[in-house]
């Protein structure tokens, strides 16, 4: 009772940092490494009767004129595709037809040849619940009303740009929204660019380079990686959202300085993301940044997905946790989730954004954003800003606000495991086994309901997910249709791993890692 | 004497154990002395000195201060549209910068196509393409680009840059040997990066320089056979270099390609929609078999005048970037704007094989009008549309030899016509090609 006390208030000052990860009980592991095992062997047996000539070898091959050339291929690589995910690849890659709304319209397509190749029917499955799209707060839409100024800007403009930045591609409409994404997130100034993986992976080498340190986040982003990669600076890899391990590391750094030579560092960065998209956790900024602080690092921070998604007034993690954006050196963000269009953004100092302009790989090489999808930036941001003069933007983002919490809670009530913390949009519901994996995500569609299933190895292989994006543009009616038939599914497949029992009563507080015994 | 005898038997009989001890004693004495001699120093602070060290580390700024007067820092502003004409700065001039090839930028029927797809489908696809982000606009673009190369396959990128930037790191890993041209364009350059793999340069467009490389590898080989089983081998050539303006020679890269078994990628983003009868680039305008070159990149930004990129080959070879591929897995796809938009520019372009002709002339014109130019010279062939002008007699420094040509671009500007300085990173760049 005594060391619950001292629990609730240590929750009470933290206030914000509800992030559970409930370890699944023991068997389901078995299970699982059973399950790979499984399917490995039948994937051997099937290599073999290829092999032999029994069975009909459906994947594409070398020309005949170049079969004497090193193969482009080496054989194992491909033996997970060939065997484990082609077989199931029907779950991805599904083709829509409509808007990526709150519900949209899938091609319908089978298979003769169990997926090895495709055929569509030429029937549409109408309404369909779209819980995968990344449509945080239901920009995805096309009301001519709203999009009345991008039409506009696509008659006055047209569609490309057919020019880099430095050249001749700086539009006075890129000039507007980077003026306005600085206004919006509270900073000195802001650059934009094409894309948003190409933001990471071109930016970040101008940032550091040999004789830096980047202090990476466990599950940060493909992107994030490359460019770091690309850097030529050390990287080091701390445990996921774990302090202790992040700080260690920084005090070695500082101590020892580079590897064999002992030379102190140039420069000491912390790469780490606001929301993380497999897992859905939200990462501890204030101790980030206090860490920061102390050790004089820099911190660059990608708000991918919490941009526009969590916060008061949708500014993002710095609002969830009450910190002064100018704490963060490097504030990277995408306009693909929230924003319902194309491209990222850096933002921070001028300075440092004056750097990037002269030096970045992306402003000299690479195009332009296109002018519509600038349109529609500017346009969404005015809404959540409230300069369009509604008060649509903050409706979205209670409206998110409020379905993210409904929908989460309902599935724990239900028994899910649920990964990730409490406010974030993302939620991934942990099924473990392959085969359950595609069971669900079938039986989902059969139910009128697209899911999005990840296994390995975007995810450890024993932690192979289904992951739910609440969007603000879904109804209450949609949610309680899709927890109805969750209910369902889970029943059926056996699927509620939990064995913890909620009430419908909110939590009152959690530390950041714990397993539970029954 | 039996008594002496005996004694020299014994002598003789622990001989060996003499030896064995002595052995053992010397083992000891080596013992004894490497205990001092310790391999790792591993000395431990304490941790008042490591709060000293804290206090006391100074890293450096973020990033270096850069002056206000740097060249490259303030853009030249364009209001309206970066057509034919352009509004640069507040000036009127007649647009010789961009890579609006086919001038298809302002073209009606793109125009409306582009609207039409917007009614339906909204801006952006919010998802990559493996989590319901593949629209069936996505599906047709691949199918016609395919249809239009006359490759069994195509995957598309949502960017120009990172199409190639992703595309050879898919193929090409540690230990696998890659021979790139020096002209090669920054992308190619952190594609090669990124794939980790071994690089050979070799001179430009210069087969003899190919060729030795070629076979200096292949006498490595023969040293090793087995690791030569398993290495792969690729050329990267661009079929018009956007550094130099002018064409690779595939016939003999061909030949090459089958004497020493390497594979060719060949990136088009200048020539597609330019060179050939009917615009399908470099492969048309020599007559080479499409089948044999392994796979054709480019980018949709320059005769396309949409934003992103494809690839295109069979599907032996593309199939793999649809799991492989970075830039295709991990990134959201291109917006069904965009697509719609470039779906009609191949109409375009298949309706009218004409304007290649029209452009080929144009370009021909252009490039004869301006190599007298007094002071500067012209680097590209006749059909490349995009030319470069070089001083011709540089002054030493890059930083005065770039004030100058920024001089002469707004001279133009001046009198309506709108040029621009190729940019590059100078410390980034591999092979710095000369300010133009």
């Amino acid at each position: 009772m005594y060391k619950l006390n001292i629990i609730y208030l240590k929750c009470i000052l933290h206030n914000k940092t509800f992030t559970i990860f409930i370890l699944a009980p023991m068997y389901v592991a078995v299970l699982t490494y059973l399950g790979f095992g499984i399917v490995t062997l039948f994937g051997y047996l099937r290599d073999f009767l290829r092999a032999v000539g029994l069975e009909k070898c459906n994947i594409a091959q070398e020309r005949e004129k170049q079969k004497d050339f090193v193969p482009l291929y080496q054989d194992f690589e491909n033996f997970y595709t060939r065997n484990l995910y082609m077989r199931v690849r029907d779950n991805w890659n599904r083709p829509i037809c409509s808007l990526p709304g709150p519900v949209f319209d899938l091609m319908e397509r089978v298979s003769d040849d169990y997926n090895w190749t495709f055929r569509f029917t030429g029937k549409t499955i109408h309404n369909v619940i779209n819980m995968g799209s990344y449509n945080y707060l239901g920009f995805a839409e096309n009301n001519a009303d709203f999009l009345k100024t991008v039409a506009d800007k696509v008659r006055q403009y047209g569609v490309g740009v057919c020019s880099t930045r430095q050249e001749i591609g700086n539009l006075s409409i890129h000039e507007e929204l980077e003026q306005l994404v600085a206004n919006f997130l509270g900073v000195e100034s802001a650059m934009t660019y094409g894309m948003g993986f190409a933001t990471n992976s071109m930016n970040i080498p101008a940032l550091v380079g040999r004789g830096c340190l980047i202090l990476s986040d466990e599950l940060n982003h493909t992107s994030l990686i490359l460019g770091a990669r690309l850097s030529g600076a050390t990287i080091r890899v701390f445990k996921h959202n774990n302090m202790q391990s992040l700080e260690k590391m920084l005090k070695e750094a500082v101590c020892s300085g580079q590897p064999r030579t002992h030379r102190p560092w140039k420069k000491i960065l912390i790469v780490v993301e606001g929301i993380y998209s497999m897992e859905g956790s939200v990462v501890l900024l204030p101790e980030v940044i206090a860490l920061k602080k102390k050790y004089k690092a820099y911190l660059y921070l990608d708000e991918a997905h919490s941009i526009g998604a969590v916060g008061q007034t949708g500014r993002g993690v710095t609002e969830l946790f009450n910190v002064n954006p100018a704490d963060v050196d490097v504030m990277m963000g995408t306009f693909t989730k929230s924003f319902g269009a194309s491209g990222g953004y850096i933002a921070g100092k001028k300075e440092l954004v004056d750097y990037l302009r002269t030096h970045s790989h992306s402003a000299v090489y690479a195009t332009a954003m296109s002018p519509p999808a600038t349109e529609q930036i500017i346009r969404a941001m005015k809404c959540i800003m409230g300069k369009d003069g509604s008060t649509e933007g903050l409706r979205r983002i209670r409206q998110l606000a409020e379905n993210t919490k409904y929908f989460r809670s309902r599935l724990k009530e239900m028994g899910f495991i649920i990964y990730g913390n409490n406010d974030s949009p993302v939620v991934p519901v942990l099924l473990y086994m392959p085969a359950k994996v595609v069971a669900f995500a079938r039986e989902m569609l059969a139910r009128k309901i697209g899911v999005v299933v990840v296994g390995f190895p975007a995810t450890p292989i024993t932690e192979a997910r289904a992951r739910f994006c609440v969007s603000a543009a879904h109804t209450r009616d949609m949610l309680n249709q899709v927890l109805d038939c969750m209910n369902e599914v889970g029943d059926l497949l056996c699927l509620k791993f939990s064995r913890r029992k909620y009430s419908p009563q909110p939590d009152l507080c959690d530390e950041t890692d714990f397993e539970l015994d029954s | 004497w039996c008594s002496q005898h005996d004694w020299v038997e014994d002598m003789s009989a622990p001989a060996y154990h003499l030896i064995l001890e002595g052995i053992l004693i010397l083992w000891i004495i080596r013992l004894l002395f490497s205990k001092t001699y310790k391999l790792h120093e591993t000395y431990k602070l304490t941790e008042k000195e490591k709060e000293e060290l804290i206090e006391e580390w100074q890293p450096e700024a973020l990033v270096p201060p850069v002056s206000k007067d740097y060249p490259t820092l303030n853009y030249d502003v364009v209001t309206g549209p970066p057509s034919h004409k352009i509004t640069i700065n507040g000036k009127d001039c007649i647009n010789f910068a961009s890579f609006n090839f086919l001038g298809l930028l302002d073209n009606e029927r793109v125009k409306q196509k582009a609207l039409a797809s917007l009614k339906k489908y909204g801006v952006g696809t919010c998802g990559p393409r493996g989590f319901y982000g593949t629209f069936d606009v996505h599906l047709e673009l691949e199918s016609r680009l395919s249809k239009f190369m006359k490759t069994e396959e195509a995957i598309l990128y949502s960017y120009g840059f990172a199409t190639i930037a992703s595309a050879i790191p898919a193929y090409s890993k540690r230990g696998d040997i890659i021979f790139v041209d020096e002209a090669a364009c920054f992308a190619i350059q952190k594609g090669l990066q990124a794939s980790r793999s071994l690089i050979k340069y070799f001179k430009h467009n210069d087969m003899e320089d190919l060729e030795r490389l070629l076979k200096e590898q292949e006498l490595e080989d023969l040293k090793n056979p087995r690791k030569a089983r398993v290495t792969r081998k690729f050329i990267v050539v661009e079929g018009l270099y956007i550094n130099t303006a002018d064409i690779c020679p595939l016939p003999e890269l061909v030949k090459l390609k089958y004497k020493y078994k390497v594979r060719i990628f060949l990136e088009e983003s200048m020539s597609f929609g330019v060179l050939g009868d009917h615009g399908r680039g470099v492969t048309e305008h020599f007559g080479v078999n499409i089948d044999d070159i392994d796979l054709i990149s480019a980018n949709m930004e320059n005769a396309l005048a949409s934003i992103g990129g494809f690839c295109c080959g069979r599907s032996f070879v593309i199939d793999h970037q649809r799991l492989s591929g970075q830039g295709y897995c991990f990134s959201a796809s291109l917006p069904p704007m965009l697509a719609a938009a470039a779906i009609e520019a191949l109409n375009i372009m298949e309706e009218d094989p004409d304007v290649f002709r029209v452009l080929r002339e144009k370009c021909k014109h252009v490039y004869n009008a301006l190599q007298g130019t007094p002071g500067l010279k012209l680097a590209g062939v006749p059909v490349a549309p995009a030319l470069h002008l070089e001083l011709e007699r540089s002054s030493g420094s890059r930083e005065s030899d770039m004030k100058q040509l920024r001089s002469v671009v707004d001279y133009c500007m001046e009198r309506h016509v709108a040029l621009t300085l190729a940019r590059c990173l100078e410390k980034e760049e591999r092979f710095l090609p000369p300010p133009r």
